[in-house]
């Protein structure tokens, strides 16, 4: 006569509609604390997601410039004398197997003012470097206005400018004239930024010929710089000072420009590491939040609690609801989190001119954080709701 | 276990006791058959709120055993109670627990969600339960929309909406104004006509003697349990007493 009493199980479509009634009834307390999560989400998507765009950005930037460009300087012997580089020091690099390109800027001593009325202490802060024509070629560098120096121009009494040596003296457009010692020297090309080697931006540039006739110079290069294959780089590297100054390596300081670059991809992380933590305790608070409301609203709805298990819902029914209304809150918290985060990063890279990277396992790695959120936040208050006694709720006021 | 297989609820020596030496129920023996409509009556501290909570499985009997639709409750675990509960009680409260903010049917809906039927039936049967208690022109109306008879009738709607064995209604008409309170009581005769077994907890003697049984309730045991064949006799001789 009897059949078995199995109670019967929700199915999942029943467990969300139940778990977001309690969402429905009480939407500015579930706005306030969904927001919690929604700030530490966003911290956390932003945080990575900008770091992740500026990170590509800069490799973007590597990619395009090129990791194999080595420079060396010539430093001090061990006297604290400055050394001479060789003149000849750019075709004995050029020798060298893998090198694909050589050439050399040197230290010119003519002091640069922007005319002849310019009394001599006060330079500009621009100093004068001899350029060889390929060096342009070498940098990956372009003229932003004017024309770089050829093999006329480097006999004459004509100039080329950084970018930021431009700006210093005011000349915006070439035809100008300059005055380098005491010799008028004509602006024929201005260059945009060398994101390389920025420091010669500073610099204004004339022919090695035009050195040597005009301000006295010996010839000896200062600065070389070297392009090879990708793989040799430092194979390169290890022989470069040996080759241009035999004798006398430890003088000649070798560098790899783009390191800079890379490196300021690495110093980032620091960063991102100490408001990726700081987005950790937003969440933190976010699910604190939560929780605090899912216990007030299973105070609350202690005669909701009494009616549904007069109802027929078993213990783990309601224990079910309250976690899915707590899921439900932290995920809404967490999905509009990760949609302002996203739009931050987008905005932000947009500013900076980068392109935007939101990585996935950022996002994925937030929801994964905000459902864990839910069920520690919701897992108490839904034990407390189950372990209710049904007249007790039901008597409750 | 000899169980009449149509006794919808059978008490026999029942008791229920609280920690401290309150008795709420002593060795209360009674038995609803199938198709009864009574009333369990008595002052507040009567022992009558226990009796709902015990007769709707919600709590169970210190000692004695207590049937519910032929179910022993003290063998069956919290769950299965729960389901005794889904399939073959049906509550309804004082102040009738209705959930603001979703319309009649929702509500009433809500009444099979434990049951295990699938949203769709559940709406249904939800729109033909509150056609029984003459709602069905307020089927998309929220709580606050309706008056308190009608709130009632809603309440109703869902404890029917089952077709439980045994409907419980716990004071139906004590929020309620007179008029509306005939109608709820005139509602549940009308019910019981058509075959549901209902027992009413009240504590109003008026409402109590319009029902055709009557178990008075005083310091948790019965003190008298008329039929209404007798029911001038009882009355008689309660006067007397």
């Amino acid at each position: 006569m009897k059949h078995d009493l199995k109670p019967s199980r929700l199915c999942a479509r029943d467990i969300l509609r139940v778990g977001a009634v309690g969402l429905r009834a009480r939407r500015a307390r579930v706005v306030l604390s969904a927001l919690g999560i929604a700030i530490g989400i966003a911290t956390m998507v932003a945080v990575v997601g900008l770091s992740e765009s500026s990170r590509a950005d800069l490799m973007a930037q590597l990619d395009r410039l090129g990791t194999n460009l080595l420079t060396a300087e010539a430093g001090e012997d061990p006297m604290g004398q400055p050394i001479k580089l060789p003149k000849n020091a750019v075709a004995m690099v050029e020798r060298v197997g893998p090198v694909q390109h050589a050439t050399a800027t040197a230290d010119v001593d003519a002091r640069i003012r922007r005319s002849d009325v310019v009394p001599e202490e006060r330079t500009a802060g621009v100093t004068t470097q001899a350029a060889r024509i390929d060096l342009l070629s070498a940098l990956g560098g372009e003229v932003d206005k004017g024309v770089w120096l050829n093999p006329v121009g480097e006999r004459l009494p004509t100039t080329v400018l950084g970018a930021v040596a431009a700006d210093r003296l005011g000349i915006t457009r070439t035809g100008e004239t300059i005055m380098m010692n005491d010799t008028r020297v004509v602006v024929v090309g201005i260059l945009k930024p060398l994101e390389l080697v920025p420091n010669l931006d500073r610099v204004a540039m004339v022919g090695f010929p035009a050195a040597e006739r005009y301000f006295g110079f010996d010839g000896h290069p200062t600065t070389i710089f070297e392009r090879s294959t990708d793989a040799s780089v430092e194979d390169v590297r290890a022989v470069l000072a040996r080759t241009i100054s035999p004798g006398n390596e430890a003088g000649v300081k070798v560098s790899r420009p783009s390191d800079a670059l890379a490196a300021k991809a690495a110093t980032d992380e620091g960063l991102t590491t100490l408001m990726l933590g700081l987005g950790a305790v937003a969440l933190l608070v976010g699910g604190v939040g939560v929780a605090n409301t899912m216990v007030i609203s299973v105070l609350e709805r202690r005669q909701e609690i009494g009616l549904r298990r007069s109802l027929g819902a078993t213990r783990g029914a309601i224990r079910l609801q309250f976690l899915t209304e707590s899921l439900l809150l932290s995920a809404l918290g967490g999905a509009t989190g990760a949609l302002l985060g996203a739009v931050a990063t987008y905005g932000f890279a947009q500013v900076q001119g980068w392109m935007a990277v939101v990585p996935l396992w950022s996002l994925a790695g937030g929801l994964a954080a905000t459902l864990l959120i839910g069920v520690v936040a919701g897992l108490y208050p839904a034990i407390r709701a189950s372990r209710l006694h049904p007249t007790v709720a039901l008597n409750a006021t | 276990m000899t169980v009449s297989s149509d006794a919808v609820i059978e008490l026999r020596d029942a008791t229920k006791s609280y920690p401290g030496g309150v008795h709420a129920l002593r060795r209360v023996n009674l038995t609803v058959e199938e198709g009864e409509l009574l009333a369990v009556v008595g002052p507040s501290g009567s022992g009558k709120s226990t009796m709902l909570n015990v007769m709707g499985t919600l709590d169970k009997p210190t000692t004695g055993t207590v049937r519910v639709a032929g179910y022993d409750v003290s063998e069956l675990s919290d769950s299965r109670l729960s389901a005794l509960r889904a399939r073959h009680i049906g509550f309804v409260f004082q102040h009738f627990h209705l959930a603001a903010g979703r319309d009649a049917v929702d509500n009433v809906a809500d009444g099979l969600l434990y049951a295990g039927v699938p949203l769709k039936e559940r709406r249904t049967r939800a729109r033909e339960a509150l056609a029984k208690v003459r709602l069905d022109h307020r089927c998309s109306h929220t709580p606050n929309e309706l008056s308190g008879g009608e709130k009632q009738r809603v309440a109703i709607a869902r404890a029917l909406v089952g077709d439980p064995r045994l409907l419980l209604a716990d004071e139906p008409t004590g929020a309620l104004d007179t008029a509306s309170g005939e109608i709820v009581m005139e509602l549940l005769h009308e019910l019981n006509a058509s075959g549901t077994t209902i027992c009413v907890i009240t504590h109003d003697n008026e409402i109590a003697d319009s029902l055709p049984r009557r178990v008075r309730f005083k310091d948790g045991e019965i003190v008298s349990d008329a039929r209404s064949g007798a029911r001038s006799a009882s009355r008689t001789e309660e006067v007397g007493s």
